[in-house]
């Protein structure tokens, strides 16, 4: 039996998990996919908001200012890329200007600190690259810019670490209740816990119904973006965003932690919540929302393009708290932006929220907040080099050449506790892949290494887990009569 | 020598020839021959050996040498960093970070494979997506087929290689789309590759959505319009298991960047002299880094033209030129490598490469220059898929002693 289970390996659930471990508690988390980090919390803007844009009162507005003030702390002890280089909000009229103050307005009523109104002279000096058109921008410095897989990834490293169990490929497909406890099943399991809280994105309606909790509906809605090369990275120097309208914050220009430069995202209600496709029309909007900020960037750098899908709820808040229908069944559901930034914070309200349901929690001495740093070679002085390669050769083994990864960083991404299990897992771990070429040299060698760590061959190598198989066949194996039958 | 492909292999071993006894070859892979490893069809070596060899003969030709002529390489070693005045930082497992103070460095890193985001194809993510080059590593070095029903995206050489080679290995190739109206292969390769198999070459096509959840399923390709816009109602759907890309080489030039190197855009490479030098003095580059060769042997012959550059610089130390000519691309010609000459060290002649924008019948390569016309050569046919030469001797040159600039262009009819 287990005290808590939590269900969903985003942000969000990975937040909740690691905050948890704090206590001495049963604890686990069931994710469908065969990692941590693949629904929303993958595909998303990236920015730690500042906080002046949700509704005062609301939970967005508390949590994402709290939030924002945990990153620092977290990402010292986690080893998050991180960089609080701010944000503006640009105006392209009077008008906007207008709507600029209201949300300086908002972010002081939020309890935003370090916000200011500046006039064009200082937008300019700031972001020599804008739009002349632009005339004046609100410039909130707490703002910042993350590693979204990171973030994600080693909040449930570190739940790991102290304790948490981690179940994958378990798409959890009823829950039943019982007097004191549930069971949860999954098609290989059943699962029995005290309470369980429901951090499963896209899906939280659906989990949401299957125990019979005050209903609510998620929708989704797609945004696409682009990405391009890091010789683009200095166009912009801090997030900018254009005026908010009702569907989202607008398309944003902004340098990515790694020094990439990102363009989006579009806002469109779509029907379909596996949705994962750019479109021609999506781009395309994008692209021309960006050049009202800036026409500084050159197309030709695009290095890929994504779409990520938002889990809009109907309740236009996020929906956190223990069911009054369903004691001890508690959601964390309708994680909209800004959910990245206001994770931490969730999680220390829902420990708040199980605590007050009436769960015994005591802390545990041995709780280790910190996880062991990760060897980022290319980040590393030339004398840190020489040491860590000193310490272990793999580490001046180069695979991928755009990024400059390490076989060191591949082999430690796999070992560690929550470890990589498919190329995409690499990664996001790792960032081996993401370059310039996308991975055209290195996959061969990423794929060699996952089948040596894992004991497997390279047939077995997936992208993303599934059906995922990157190579089908072995070299002659259809010319033999019973090629047919391997499939 | 940065790279171990047949640039850095054929200069290392012409600079030794040459009398430098301090030859290092860096190459960040477990063997020499660069991609020619991976190249085992044959049609290597014509020009250069006079027979028809495989990309792994080719290079061993070369590798023989280089062992023979006791020249040192370090092998599994990347070059991560180059200065203008040519301290080299590069790591490996056993010796760490090494750093090496060079007389002149030879760039020789090849080039890579443009990849799908660059040409951003709308559609989901699914795995079965490669680089015509990662599919051709695979098979030929690894022993994988990625798939048995092939789509191919864009007529680059490799894409055009690798048709075939699916198909030898009993898989079916069902089309290779091709946005431009006429292809960027050797034309030997499309009689060889897609003829020779009934495989389909679908020019001003392209594809424009993949799709698929976990691996590809299909994908749906177009006809486009003279701007490349796909043609509302012309789509197709083609069921497959795999795309390949061969939509274009780009030369590697990270590290160049790091050597303070000028680059040109319309090669993609270094903005270079007659004799490879580029801009940063003392740092030289050839083959598939400056600008992309359809065959090795001009690759070869390149690394010669480099090393013999660069054994000059060890020798004479830096020198301004006092004669420069700039070359340059005039109309219907895409770019012309060298893009200067330094005309007071010609010897005998010097050899331009350059591609054409479009493909032309029966028209004529006009060289010209500030002071008036040098010379014409008629062409059957151009097209930007086929590189052309031209040597420029040095009578020519002195025939207008106060020459400046050379433009070259083509003229119709
Ligand atoms: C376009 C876009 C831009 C955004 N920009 C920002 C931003 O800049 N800053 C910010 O703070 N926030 C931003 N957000 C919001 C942020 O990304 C989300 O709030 C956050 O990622 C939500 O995390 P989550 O863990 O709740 O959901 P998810 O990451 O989707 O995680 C839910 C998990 O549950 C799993 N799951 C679902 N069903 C089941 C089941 N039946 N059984 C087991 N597991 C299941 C899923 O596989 C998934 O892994 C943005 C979002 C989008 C889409
Ligand atoms: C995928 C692919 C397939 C090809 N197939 C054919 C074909 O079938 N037929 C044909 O005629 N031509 C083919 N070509 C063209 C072929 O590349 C050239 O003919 C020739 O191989 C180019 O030689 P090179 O030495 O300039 O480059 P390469 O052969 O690419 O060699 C460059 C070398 O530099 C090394 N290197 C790069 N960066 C670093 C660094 N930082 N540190 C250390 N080492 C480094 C690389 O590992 C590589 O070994 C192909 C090209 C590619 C990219």
């Amino acid at each position: 039996m287990y005290d808590v289970l939590i269900i969903g390996g985003g942000v969000t659930g990975s937040a909740i998990a690691r905050e948890m471990s704090r206590y001495k508690l049963n604890i686990c988390l069931l994710e469908k996919e065969e990692d941590v980090c693949t629904g929303t919390s993958k595909a998303n803007s990236a920015i730690i908001h500042a906080g002046y844009d949700p509704e005062p009162g609301t939970l967005k507005a508390r949590l994402n200012v709290r939030g924002n003030a945990m990153f620092d702390e977290l990402c010292e002890n986690l080893d998050i890329p991180f960089k609080r280089n701010g944000s503006l909000v640009v105006a392209f009229s009077e008008e906007e200007m207008k709507k600029v103050r209201d949300l300086y307005d908002r972010g002081i009523k939020n309890g935003v600190p370090d916000m200011e109104i500046i006039d064009r002279e200082r937008l300019k000096k700031l972001e020599p690259n804008i739009s002349d058109d632009a005339i004046g921008a609100l410039y909130a410095r707490t703002a910042g810019v993350i590693c979204p897989f990171t973030l994600t990834i080693a909040m449930a490293e570190n739940a790991a670490m102290n304790g948490v169990e981690f179940f994958f490929n378990s798409p959890v497909t009823g829950i039943d209740k019982h007097e004191r406890y549930f069971t949860v099943h999954t098609p290989d399991n059943v699962f029995e816990a005290r309470y369980v809280i429901n951090a499963a994105g896209l899906y939280a309606d659906e989990i949401n119904n299957m125990v019979g909790g005050e209903p609510f509906k998620i929708r989704p809605r797609k945004g696409e973006y682009l990405i391009l090369d890091k010789v683009e990275g200095d166009v912009a120097h801090t997030v900018i965003f254009q005026v908010p309208t009702k569907m989202g914050k607008g398309i944003l220009v902004t340098p990515t932690v790694h020094g990439n430069l990102m363009l989006g995202p579009t806002a469109e209600d779509i029907e379909d919540k596996e949705f994962r496709e750019t479109t021609p029309e999506g781009i395309q909007k994008a692209i021309e929302g960006a050049m009202k900020t800036t026409r500084a960037f050159n197309l030709r750098n695009v290095i890929t393009t994504f779409t990520g899908v938002r889990p809009v709820p109907d309740t236009e808040d996020f929906i956190i708290g223990e069911s009054k229908l369903v004691p001890g069944f508690i959601n964390a559901s309708g994680i909209e932006s800004p959910g990245l930034t206001s994770a931490p914070a969730i999680a220390e309200m829902v420990v708040d929220i199980v605590k007050e349901a009436g769960l015994h929690m005591e802390e545990k001495p041995d709780f280790n907040p910190k996880r062991r740093p990760v060897i980022r070679f290319n980040e590393l002085t030339d004398e840190e080099k020489k040491e860590v390669i000193k310490q272990n050769p793999a580490y001046g083994h180069v695979i991928c050449r755009c990024e400059t990864i390490t076989e060191g960083e591949i082999i430690d991404a796999i070992r560690r506790p929550v470890g990589a299990r498919s190329l995409d897992g690499i990664k996001r771990r790792t960032r081996a892949q993401t370059g310039r070429c996308q991975a055209g040299f290195c996959t061969p060698r990423v794929a060699e290494i996952l089948a040596r760590e894992l004991n497997m061959t390279l047939s077995d190598v997936t992208k993303f887990g599934g059906n995922s198989k990157l190579l089908l066949y072995r070299v002659k194996e259809l010319l033999k009569e019973d090629g047919e039958k391997n499939v | 020598m940065i790279g171990g492909g047949p640039a850095g292999l054929g200069a290392a071993v012409e600079a030794k020839k040459l009398g430098i006894d301090d030859v290092l070859i860096l190459e960040r892979d477990r063997e020499l021959g660069g991609i020619l490893n991976q190249c085992i069809h044959n049609g290597f070596g014509l020009q250069e050996f006079n027979e028809e060899l495989t990309g792994p003969e080719y290079a061993d030709r070369f590798i023989k040498q280089v062992k023979e002529l006791g020249i040192e390489y370090k092998l599994d070693t990347m070059v991560l960093d180059i200065t203008p005045d040519r301290k080299i930082t590069a790591v490996n497992s056993h010796d760490g970070l090494i750093e090496i103070e060079a007389g002149a460095v030879i760039l020789a890193m090849g080039c890579r494979e443009r990849p799908r985001g660059a040409i951003n194809i709308p559609g989901s993510r699914p795995a079965g997506i490669f680089t015509a080059g990662t599919a051709q590593r695979f098979a030929n070095m690894e022993g994988y087929l990625p798939g048995k029903e092939v789509v191919i995206l864009g007529s680059g050489d490799i894409g055009l290689i690798m048709a075939r080679r699916f198909t030898l290995e009993g898989a079916k190739v069902k089309a290779v789309c091709e946005i431009m109206p006429y292809s960027s292969g050797l034309k030997r390769n499309i009689v060889q590759c897609l003829d020779d198999f009934g495989i389909p070459l679908l020019l001003r096509h392209t594809v424009v959505r993949i799709h698929g959840k976990d691996r590809v399923e299909g994908v749906t390709i177009a006809e486009v319009d003279d701007k490349k816009e796909p043609i509302p109602g012309t789509e197709k759907y083609i069921p497959c298991d795999t795309l390949l890309l061969s939509v274009g080489l780009i030369p590697e030039n990270e590290l160049s960047k790091k050597a303070g190197v000028i680059l040109d855009k319309n090669t993609g490479g270094a903005y270079v002299w007659d004799d490879r030098e580029t801009t940063t003095p003392g740092i030289f580059a050839c083959g598939n880094v400056l600008q992309v060769h359809d065959l090795v042997d001009n690759v070869t012959d390149e690394s010669r033209i480099a090393a013999q550059g660069a054994v000059r610089f060890l020798k004479e130390g830096e020198k301004t030129e006092p004669q420069p000519i700039n070359i340059n691309p005039g109309d219907g010609v895409r770019y012309v490598v060298p893009q200067r000459v330094k005309k007071s060290r010609v010897e005998g002649a010097f050899k331009m490469f350059l591609r054409v924008t479009d493909v032309y019948e029966n028209a004529k390569l006009v060289v010209d220059s500030d002071k008036g016309r040098l010379f014409a050569i008629n062409k059957r046919r151009l097209s930007p898929g086929e590189m052309e030469y031209i040597n420029v001797t040095q009578r020519l040159l002195n025939r207008f002693p106060d020459i400046r600039e050379i433009t070259i262009k083509v003229e119709r009819g």
